[in-house]
C-alpha cells in the first residue's frame, strides 16, 4: 500500500477538490486499508456512492478500434462478465486515460452539437477506467456533468455546492437561461491531479480486489467516488441503507435568485419529443378513447356529440396542468426560502437520485411518494429541479383549484387536477384515463402521485387506492409502452407540519378549507422548528418485472385497445398487490427519529415517566426496531440523553421536562371542565401517537405474534396462528399486509421474536421466553390501543346501533359513546376517539361481513348484523375461541 | 414436411434462372405470342413406376441432395459468401445475381454491428463422420416387403442424416458440431402417390413411423425425430414425385405431384405460358407438398393468394386410407372445409401426394420500386393506407431502419464513377436536402405485375399514398436490392456461424393497430435479454412488415448476435427465441403466420387456440392416425 499515502492522498484532496463530506464513504474506501484523510479536506468536497448498475449504458458500446487493442475485448469481456458494466472513454479523456489504465475501448458517440460539450443536453458523456487486473474487476468511469452541472451545480450533487464554496470566482454572474437555452461553454479538460488521483485509484483496485467506480466530474475535478466492496447491490440494498445527503446546507450557502434562475436542461425520456401541455390536451380530445365514449355517451343521451366534445373540453380544461419554467423557477425561490425557515435540513439520498436518473432515461417512470404532509406536494418537484431531472406532473385533489392564485401557480408548476369522486362519470374517467395515459405514453414527464390517496393523518401509512395506479400500469398491459418503472418514495418527517391541525380532525374538529388566506394565516409556523426531513428515493421498480408470468395477456389482445375495459379479475388482484408492496417499500425505507421512539415509550408511561428510565427504555427500543429491520436516523456518536432531548426540545408542544419527569403537554387541563380535560388529553396522546405510529408498520408482524400469543387459550402453534390470522384480519384497514400471505407474516413475526430472543418455538408451540416477556409485554402495550379502541367500537356498534346508518352519524355516534366512558374514567383508551380509527373499524366489519354495506342514491349506508358483530368481540375478548381453518402446514 | 417458406432463398428476382424465364417470358409476350403450346409430357398418367422405368429425376433436387446442397447449411454448395484474399467479402457462385460481386462496405458493416473480428474464426467440421451416426435399425421383413414394392430407398448415413433436420439454427449447430440423438432409419423415395399408398400400407402393418420429406426448408424443428421413437422412422422423401400431371386451361387449374419444388412448379409451368405466383422465399428447395402441410404464404400473395387461396384440390395418404373431395370446385358448403384439416397438419396425419392448385397466365410485365420514409412510424402509416384502398402491389414490404443498414451494407462495388457520383448525389438529397436521419429513415420495397399499363397505373397510385406520408420515391434498384436480401441472408448465416455469429428469423402476424408498438417491443425483448444473458454486444434485432391484409400485417424479425465469451450459445439464443415469442404473443401477434409451429412452438398452442380447439385437432388425428404412424409429434 505504498501508492496511496497519507501525504499524497491529502495532496490530492488539496489540489484538485476531491469532493466528500461523507466520511463514512471514505472509510469504507481507505480506513479499512490504513489511510487516514482528515476529515476538514474531504469536506471540501462532495462524495457519491454510485451503484454498478448505473454503469450499464456503456455495456453495448461498441469497441473503439483505435484504443482499443485485441486484449480490450477479452478484457471487456471478462468485465462485463464479472460485474455486469463495461468500461469505455469517450473523446478527449481516451488518450489520457488510455494511457494510464492500459486497455481502454470507447464508445462511438454522435458529435454534440454544442460546441466542445459532449455531455449537451441529456445524457453526460461517460470517461470509465477500468482495471481487470490480478483479481480485481473494476471499472473507474469519469462523469464529466453536463454543462449545466457545470455552472449551477445541481443541488447537493458532488462538487456541486461544494465547489461553489470553494471556487466561488469560477462561478460567473448568470444570466437567466431556459432549459433550451444556449449552454455556457464547458471546460472539460480533464486536470492532471484529479486524473493522478483516479489513476492511484485505479492501483488499488488492483492491489484489492474490490469493486471500486469513481465518477468524476472533469472540469473541476470534483471526485465522486463510488465503492460497492464486496457487495453486490442487492445485499447493499437490503442491508446497509444509501448515505443521505442535505440539500439545504448548499442553499443557505448560494444564492436562492441564482438557484432559481439556474440553467435548467433536464434528463429526459429517451423516446420524447417534446410538446406544449396544450398539444397534450388536443391529444387527449382527439384520442380514440375519449372519442368513442363521446360517441357512446352521445347515442345514449341523444344529444349532439358537439356538447359533450365541449363538455370534454371543459374537463381537459379543469384538469390540465399548464407546466412552465417561470412557475417552477418561482417556486425554487420560494420554497428555498421557507423550507431554510421551517426545516434544518433537507436530506435525500443522492443513489435513489442516481438511479430514478437512469430510470427517467429509460422508460416511463410514475412517482409513488408517501404522503404525510402538503409539503410532500411540491417537494419532489422541488428535488427534481435540483437535481436536472424531468419535473413530474402531480396528481391533485381538485380542492387545491378553490385556492386562489396559488391553484393556478400550482397548475403552472406541473399539477393536474382531479375530482375527489367521479366514479360515475363516464365522460370524466374517459377523459381523466387518457390524459393521464397520454402523458405517461409519450414520456412527457414523470408522472407523480399519491398511493394512499390522501395525507395521512395518523402517519400510519393508508390503505392504497388503486384507480390511478391501475390507469399508469395499463398501458403496460396493452404493451403501448415495453415497460414503466414504479419509484416507491419515501418521505419522512422528524416533526410534521400539520401535526396539531391532524390531531384536532381525528377529534372531529373539521378540516379548513384549501384556501389562500388559510395558507397566508398559517405563516406563523414559520417561526417554528419543524427538524429535519428525510427523502428515500427507492429502487426503481419494473412493472415488467411484477407482472412477468402474472398477467395473461389474452383479454387485451381480444378486444380493440381504445375501447373502455374493466380490468379482469387477474389484472385487479395484481393492482391491488403491486399497490401494496409498493406502499411496504415506502414503509421499508422511512427514517424513524428517536422521538418516535421516545413517543411510543411514553405512550406507555402516561401520565409521567422519569427522564432517566425513559432514556433506558429509548436505548432498548432503539436495539428491538434495528432488529425489527427499523430504519433509524441516529447517528454514531450521539449519546441518547443528546438524542432524547432534542426530540422533546423539537417536540416541546407535545412533551416536556417537569422535575426530572417527562409529562404530556396537555395545557390548561386543571382548570376546564371534566370534558375539557378529556378532549386536551385526547389532543395530546393523539399527537403523541402520531410519531409512535411511524413505528408501528415496521414492528406489526411480530407485534400481532405478541398479542396473539396473549389471547390465545395456549400456546400450540395453530392457535397462536388462528388469533394471529384473525387479528390481521380485523387490523387490514389499519396496518399494510400485503394481501394474502397471512402465514408468512406469522412466520416473519415469529422469526422476529425468536431473532430477539423473545420466544421459542418448537415443533407444536410457541412460548415467551423468561428473557422475553418484557418484550412481549411491550409489542401487546403498544399495540394495545388498537385492540381496545377497535373493542370499544364494536361494542357501540353491536348495542346501540340497531338501524341502518350512515357513516356520518356514526362517527359522532361512537366519540361521544368513547368520550363518555373517557369521562366516567371506565377505559383510557383516548385513541379510540379517533376517527380514522372508527372510520377503519366500520370497514374491517364490512369486510368480515359484520356489517352490510349499501349504496343508496344519499351515499353508502351501514347495517348491522349484531350477532355476528358481539361473536367478533367475544373472539376479541377471548371468550370465545376464534373459529379459522387452520393452515395445513405450519 | 418442409416448411415453404424458410427464411430464406430466392423470391423474386432472386434466382438467374427465374429471372431469364421472366424475361423470356416478357420477350415471348412482346413478340405477340402470348403462350406456348402444350408439352406432350403434361398427360395424366398413373404412375412413373409403372413405365417400367424407375422415373429419372427431373427436378432440380437430386435424389442424392448432397451432391448439390451443403450438408451443414444453407442452399447450393457453391453459393455462398467468403471472405477474399483482400478481406472483402464476396458472393461465390454464377446461380444469383450477386454471384461473383465483391461487396466493400460489407466487412465493416458485420465489425460494427456485432463487433465480430475476422481473426476470431470458429470451423464446422469438414465432412461428416460416419461413425456418429446413430445405426439405421429395420425390420428385415419389412425389408423384404419394401423390396417388393420396387420403391428406391436407401439407409446411407448421409442420406439419412440430410433427412433428420430442417434449418433451424439449432439443428446446424447441430451439424457442424455434433449429431443428432436420433435420425431416421431409412429414406424411400416414392415416384407417385400409389407408392405412397404401399408404403403407408407397410408402415401400418409392421408399425413403423413416417416423417414426411419435402424440401427440407422447416424452420420448425418438424423435421427432428422425436428422440423417444422406438419404432424404425421411415423418411418419405416426396422428392420424386415431381411431375405435372396435368394442365387445364379451360379452369386455370394445374394438378401436380406434391414433391414438386418451387422453381420447377415454375418453370415447368412457364412452359405453358402459367404460373402459380406462389413464391415463398425459400421457393428454390421448398415443394409444394410442404406449402399445403404448413400453410405456406408466398411473397406475392396480395395477388395470387396464400395457399389456402390457391389449393382446388388435395389427395392425401393417411393410415385410414385416402382423403380427397369428389370434385374441383371454387367452393363448397358441405360443413368445414376439411382440406383445413390438412393445411397446417405439418406432416401428422398423413402425405399429401397430389394437388390441384389455380394457375395464372404469365404477368406481362414485372416492375421493382422503393419509398424512403422519415421513419418507421410513417411507414407503417403508409402500408396500413395502402391495404386500406386495397391497393397494394404484389409485393409491399417495410424494413426498418437496421435492415436498411443491412441491406445498404450488401451493395456491391460500384461499376463506374458515375453511378458512385449518382449514389452520393441521392444520398445528398435524401438526408440534407429532404432532413431524413440515415439512422432513423426506413424503406419500403415494391413489386408490381401485370399489364403494362396497368402496373404504371398502379404505381403511380402507391406513389401518390406513400407522398402524403411523407414517402420519396427510391428507385428500382433498391427495391430490386430489398428482395434480393431476403434469399441471401439464409446464406449470411452461414457465413455469421463462421465469426461467432449467430442469427435467426421469426414471424408473426399482428392487426394493423398493434404493429408498432409489437415490433417496438419485440426489438427491445431482445436487446434486454440478450443483455440480461451476458451477451458482449447488442445484438442485431430488426423487423420489416413483409405482408398486407385488410386487417393486420405479417412482421418478419431478424435477429443475430456475436456469442463470444458465452459457453453454450445455442441455450441462450433459444431462451431469447422464447421470450421473444412471448413478447409477441403479449402482444397480440398470433404464434405462426406461416413458418408453422412444428415442435419449437408447441408450447404456446393451448394458449394460442384455446383447450377446445387443441382437443379438436387432436381428435381428428385420433380418427385418422390411431396407432400414430405419422409420428413426427408436430402440433399437438
Amino acid at each position: 500500500m505504498s501508492l496511496i499515502s497519507l501525504p499524497s492522498l491529502s495532496l490530492l484532496a488539496v489540489t484538485s477538490g476531491l469532493s466528500a463530506n461523507q466520511l463514512s464513504l471514505l472509510k469504507c474506501a481507505y480506513f479499512k486499508h490504513r489511510i487516514l484523510i482528515q476529515r476538514s479536506e474531504i469536506e471540501k468536497t462532495g462524495l457519491q456512492v454510485l451503484p454498478p448498475p448505473l454503469l450499464h449504458p456503456a455495456r453495448f458500446q461498441q469497441p473503439h478500434r483505435e484504443s482499443a487493442g485485441p486484449d480490450a475485448i477479452e478484457l471487456r469481456t471478462r468485465m462485463a462478465k464479472a460485474s455486469g458494466f463495461q468500461a469505455a472513454v469517450p473523446q478527449e479523456g481516451q488518450t489520457q486515460a488510455g494511457q494510464g489504465a492500459g486497455a481502454l475501448p470507447a464508445p462511438r458517440r454522435p458529435p454534440s452539437g454544442r460546441a466542445g460539450s459532449g455531455a449537451a443536453g441529456t445524457a453526460p458523456a461517460r470517461l470509465y477506467l477500468c482495471c481487470a487486473g490480478g483479481r480485481c474487476r473494476g471499472a473507474v468511469p469519469l462523469l464529466p456533468l453536463p454543462p449545466a452541472e457545470h455552472h449551477h451545480l445541481h443541488g447537493g450533487r458532488a462538487g456541486g455546492g461544494r465547489r461553489g464554496r470553494a471556487g466561488g470566482a469560477q462561478l460567473g454572474p448568470q444570466l437567466p437561461e431556459e432549459a433550451a437555452g444556449a449552454a455556457p461553454p464547458a471546460r472539460r479538460r480533464l486536470r492532471l491531479p484529479s486524473l493522478l488521483l483516479l489513476l492511484l485509484f485505479f492501483l488499488h483496485c488492483r492491489r484489492h480486489s474490490s469493486r471500486f467506480a469513481v465518477l468524476c466530474s472533469a472540469p473541476a475535478a470534483a471526485g465522486l467516488l463510488t465503492c460497492a466492496e464486496h457487495m453486490p447491490w442487492k445485499e447493499l440494498t437490503s442491508k446497509k441503507r444509501d448515505e443521505f445527503e442535505d440539500i439545504l446546507e448548499e442553499r443557505r450557502l448560494s444564492s436562492d435568485l441564482r438557484y432559481a434562475m439556474k440553467c435548467y436542461t433536464p434528463v429526459i425520456y429517451k423516446g420524447l419529443s417534446p410538446c406544449k401541455p396544450n398539444a397534450i390536451k388536443s391529444a387527449v380530445l382527439h384520442s380514440e378513447q375519449v372519442q368513442y365514449v363521446i360517441k357512446q355517451l352521445a347515442k345514449e343521451m341523444g344529444e349532439s356529440p358537439d356538447i359533450i366534445q365541449e363538455e370534454a373540453t371543459e374537463i381537459l380544461d379543469e384538469m390540465g396542468h399548464r407546466m412552465q419554467l417561470g412557475a417552477v423557477r418561482f417556486f425554487a425561490f420560494t420554497l428555498s426560502k421557507i423550507f431554510k425557515q421551517l426545516f434544518q435540513r433537507v436530506c435525500v439520498n443522492e443513489e435513489g437520485m442516481q438511479r430514478l436518473q437512469h430510470a427517467i432515461q429509460e422508460h416511463p417512470v410514475v412517482l409513488l411518494p408517501s404522503h404525510r404532509s402538503y409539503v410532500d406536494f411540491l417537494m419532489l418537484s422541488y428535488l427534481l429541479y435540483t437535481y436536472d431531472l424531468a419535473l413530474p406532473v402531480i396528481a391533485a385533489g381538485i380542492d387545491f383549484l378553490g385556492m386562489k392564485i396559488v391553484g393556478e401557480l400550482l397548475r403552472r408548476a406541473g399539477a393536474f387536477f382531479m375530482r375527489r369522486s367521479f366514479g360515475g362519470n363516464r365522460l370524466y374517467w374517459a377523459v381523466f384515463a387518457e390524459y393521464v395515459k397520454t402523458m405517461l405514453r409519450s414520456g412527457y414527464a414523470p408522472i407523480e402521485f399519491f398511493l394512499e390517496g390522501t395525507r395521512s393523518r395518523t402517519a400510519k401509512t393508508l390503505t392504497p387506492k388503486f384507480g390511478l395506479l391501475s390507469i399508469v400500469m395499463e398501458p403496460f398491459f396493452k404493451r403501448e409502452v415495453f415497460d414503466t418503472y414504479l419509484v416507491p418514495i419515501s418521505i419522512s418527517y422528524e416533526r410534521i407540519l400539520e401535526e396539531s391541525l391532524y390531531a384536532y380532525e381525528l377529534l372531529g374538529v373539521p378540516k379548513p378549507k384549501e384556501s389562500t388566506s388559510g395558507l397566508l394565516k398559517a405563516r406563523r409556523i414559520l417561526s417554528d422548528n419543524f427538524g429535519t426531513i428525510h427523502i428515500y428515493v427507492g429502487q426503481p421498480v419494473s412493472l415488467r418485472t411484477l407482472a412477468s408470468g402474472r398477467i395473461n395477456q389474452c383479454p387485451y389482445n381480444l378486444v380493440p385497445r381504445h375501447l373502455p375495459q374493466k380490468p379482469s379479475e387477474d389484472i385487479q388482484e395484481f393492482v391491488s398487490d403491486v399497490a401494496y408492496k409498493m406502499e411496504l417499500l415506502q414503509i421499508e425505507n422511512m427514517v424513524l427519529s428517536p422521538w418516535v421512539l421516545v413517543a411510543a415509550v411514553l405512550l406507555q408511561n402516561l401520565p409521567a415517566m422519569e427522564f432517566e428510565l425513559l432514556i433506558e427504555k429509548t436505548l432498548w427500543l432503539k436495539g428491538l426496531t434495528q432488529t425489527f429491520g427499523g430504519f433509524i436516523e441516529w447517528p454514531d456518536n450521539l449519546c441518547a440523553k443528546k438524542a432524547v432531548l432534542s426530540g422533546l426540545t423539537l417536540h416541546s408542544n407535545i412533551a416536556g421536562l417537569v422535575d426530572g419527569h417527562v409529562v404530556l403537554n396537555d395545557k390548561g387541563v386543571e382548570d376546564g371542565a371534566v370534558g375539557e380535560i378529556v378532549f386536551r388529553h385526547a389532543l395530546a396522546v393523539l399527537m403523541c401517537a402520531t410519531y409512535r405510529n411511524q413505528l408501528l408498520n415496521v414492528f406489526v408482524r411480530p407485534a400481532l405474534v405478541a398479542v396473539a400469543l396473549q389471547m390465545a387459550p395456549s400456546f400450540r402453534k395453530e392457535e397462536v396462528y388462528s388469533c394471529f390470522s384473525f387479528l390481521r384480519d380485523v387490523f387490514s384497514n389499519e396496518f399494510i399486509f400485503f394481501p394474502g400471505i397471512s402465514l408468512k407474516d406469522f412466520e416473519e413475526g415469529c422469526f422476529l421474536l425468536t431473532k430477539c430472543d423473545a420466544i421459542q418455538t418448537s415443533q407444536q408451540e410457541i412460548y415467551p421466553t423468561d428473557k422475553g416477556s418484557g418484550t412481549v409485554s411491550f409489542l401487546s402495550a403498544m399495540f394495545r390501543p388498537f385492540v381496545e379502541g377497535y373493542q370499544l367500537i364494536f361494542r357501540y356498534l353491536s348495542k346501540e346501533m340497531k338501524e341502518a346508518f350512515t357513516e356520518k352519524q356514526f362517527i359522532p355516534g361512537v366519540r361521544n359513546f368513547v368520550f363518555q366512558l373517557l369521562e366516567k374514567g371506565s377505559t383510557q383508551c383516548y385513541e379510540a376517539l379517533s376517527s380514522d380509527m372508527q372510520k377503519n373499524a366500520l370497514s374491517a366489519l364490512v369486510q368480515l361481513g359484520a356489517v352490510k354495506k349499501k349504496k343508496m342514491p344519499s351515499g353508502f349506508t351501514y347495517n348491522v348484523n349484531q350477532e355476528a358483530v358481539s361473536k367478533i368481540l367475544d373472539m376479541f375478548d377471548a371468550r370465545i375461541p376464534v373459529q379459522k381453518p387452520v393452515a395445513a402446514r405450519l | 414436411m418442409a416448411a415453404a417458406a424458410g427464411e430464406a432463398a430466392g423470391g423474386g428476382g432472386g434466382s438467374p434462372s427465374s429471372a431469364r424465364r421472366r424475361l423470356r417470358i416478357i420477350s415471348g409476350h412482346l413478340r405477340g405470342s402470348p403462350r406456348a403450346p402444350g408439352r406432350g409430357a403434361l398427360s395424366p398418367s398413373p404412375c412413373k413406376a409403372q413405365d417400367g422405368s424407375a422415373g429419372p429425376a427431373s427436378g432440380s433436387i437430386p435424389k442424392k441432395r448432397q451432391e448439390l446442397l451443403k450438408w451443414n447449411g444453407w442452399g447450393y454448395n457453391d453459393s455462398k459468401f467468403i471472405f477474399n484474399k483482400k478481406g472483402q467479402a464476396e458472393f461465390t457462385g454464377k446461380r444469383y445475381r450477386l454471384g461473383g460481386m465483391v461487396l466493400p462496405t460489407f466487412k465493416e458493416w458485420i465489425e460494427k454491428t456485432f463487433g465480430a473480428s475476422l481473426e476470431h474464426k470458429t470451423t464446422s467440421r469438414a465432412s461428416l463422420n460416419v461413425n456418429d451416426v446413430p445405426p439405421s435399425i429395420v425390420n428385415e421383413e419389412f425389408l423384404q416387403d419394401l423390396r417388393a414394392t420396387k420403391i428406391s430407398y436407401s439407409q446411407d448415413a448421409e442420406d439419412r442424416v440430410f433427412r433428420a433436420h430442417g434449418h433451424c439454427l439449432h439443428e446446424i449447430f447441430v451439424l457442424r458440431e455434433g449429431m443428432f440423438k436420433r435420425i431416421p432409419d431409412i429414406v424411400v423415395w416414392p415416384v407417385c402417390h400409389e407408392d405412397v399408398v404401399k408404403i403407408v400400407e407397410l408402415a401400418c402393418k409392421h408399425n413403423l413411423c413416417i416423417i414426411p420429406f419435402g424440401g427440407g426448408t422447416s424452420v420448425s424443428s418438424a423435421l427432428e425425430c422425436p428422440e423417444e421413437e422406438k419404432r424404425t422412422i421411415v423418411s418419405l422423401d416426396t422428392s420424386q414425385m415431381n411431375r405435372i400431371l396435368w394442365i387445364d386451361e379451360k379452369n386455370l387449374t394445374a394438378c401436380v405431384e406434391a414433391g414438386i419444388v418451387g422453381q420447377d412448379l415454375e418453370k415447368q409451368l412457364a412452359e405453358s405460358g402459367f404460373c402459380t405466383g406462389h413464391e415463398p422465399d425459400s421457393m428454390e428447395f421448398s415443394s409444394l407438398g410442404g406449402w399445403v402441410a404448413t400453410r405456406a404464404s408466398g411473397m406475392k400473395k396480395n395477388i395470387y393468394g396464400n395457399i389456402e387461396d390457391l389449393v382446388i384440390h388435395i389427395k392425401m395418404v393417411t393410415p385410414r386410407g385416402i382423403v380427397e373431395k369428389n370434385c374441383q370446385v371454387p367452393r363448397m358448403s358441405t360443413g368445414p372445409d376439411i382440406h383445413h384439416f390438412i393445411m397446417g397438419s405439418e406432416g401428422t396425419l398423413g402425405v399429401v401426394t397430389e394437388v390441384t392448385i389455380k394457375i395464372r397466365p404469365v404477368p406481362e410485365y414485372q416492375k421493382y420500386g422503393s419509398v424512403v420514409f422519415p421513419n418507421f412510424e410513417r411507414g407503417v402509416a403508409c402500408l396500413r393506407e395502402v391495404a386500406k384502398q386495397r391497393c397494394a402491389p404484389a409485393s409491399i414490404r417495410l424494413v426498418d431502419n437496421a435492415q436498411f443498414q443491412f441491406g445498404h451494407a450488401l451493395k456491391p462495388q460500384v461499376a463506374s464513377i458515375f453511378t458512385s457520383f449518382l449514389d452520393g448525389l441521392k444520398k445528398f438529397y435524401i438526408t440534407k436536402f429532404k432532413g431524413f436521419d440515415p439512422n432513423i429513415l426506413c424503406v419500403a420495397t415494391l413489386l408490381f405485375e401485370g399489364d403494362r399499363e396497368k402496373v404504371l397505373q398502379h404505381e403511380k397510385q402507391v406513389y401518390d399514398i406513400a407522398t402524403k406520408f411523407g414517402g420519396l420515391a427510391a428507385g428500382e434498384d433498391n427495391g430490386q436490392r430489398g428482395y434480393m436480401l431476403t434469399f441471401v441472408i439464409a446464406y449470411l448465416r452461414d457465413l455469421g456461424l463462421d465469426y461467432y455469429v449467430i442469427g435467426e428469423s421469426f414471424e408473426t402476424s399482428v392487426p394493423w393497430d398493434r404493429v408498432l408498438d409489437l415490433c417496438r417491443n419485440v426489438k427491445e425483448r431482445i436487446v434486454r435479454e440478450c443483455k440480461e444473458k451476458g451477451v458482449q454486444f447488442a445484438p442485431l434485432s430488426t423487423c420489416r412488415v413483409t405482408q398486407t391484409y385488410d386487417a393486420g400485417a405479417c412482421v418478419y424479425f431478424y435477429f443475430a448476435f456475436n456469442y463470444r465469451g458465452i459457453s453454450d450459445p445455442i441455450h441462450v439464443y433459444e431462451q431469447i427465441e422464447r421470450a421473444a415469442r412471448e413478447e409477441i404473443l403479449a402482444n397480440g401477434g398470433s404464434l405462426s403466420h406461416h413458418h408453422g409451429v412444428g415442435k419449437l412452438r408447441k408450447r404456446w398452442m393451448k394458449e394460442s387456440i384455446s383447450d377446445v380447439g387443441l382437443g379438436m385437432l387432436r381428435s381428428v388425428k385420433q380418427y385418422v392416425d390411431p396407432n400414430n404412424i405419422f409420428g413426427n409429434k408436430n402440433l399437438l
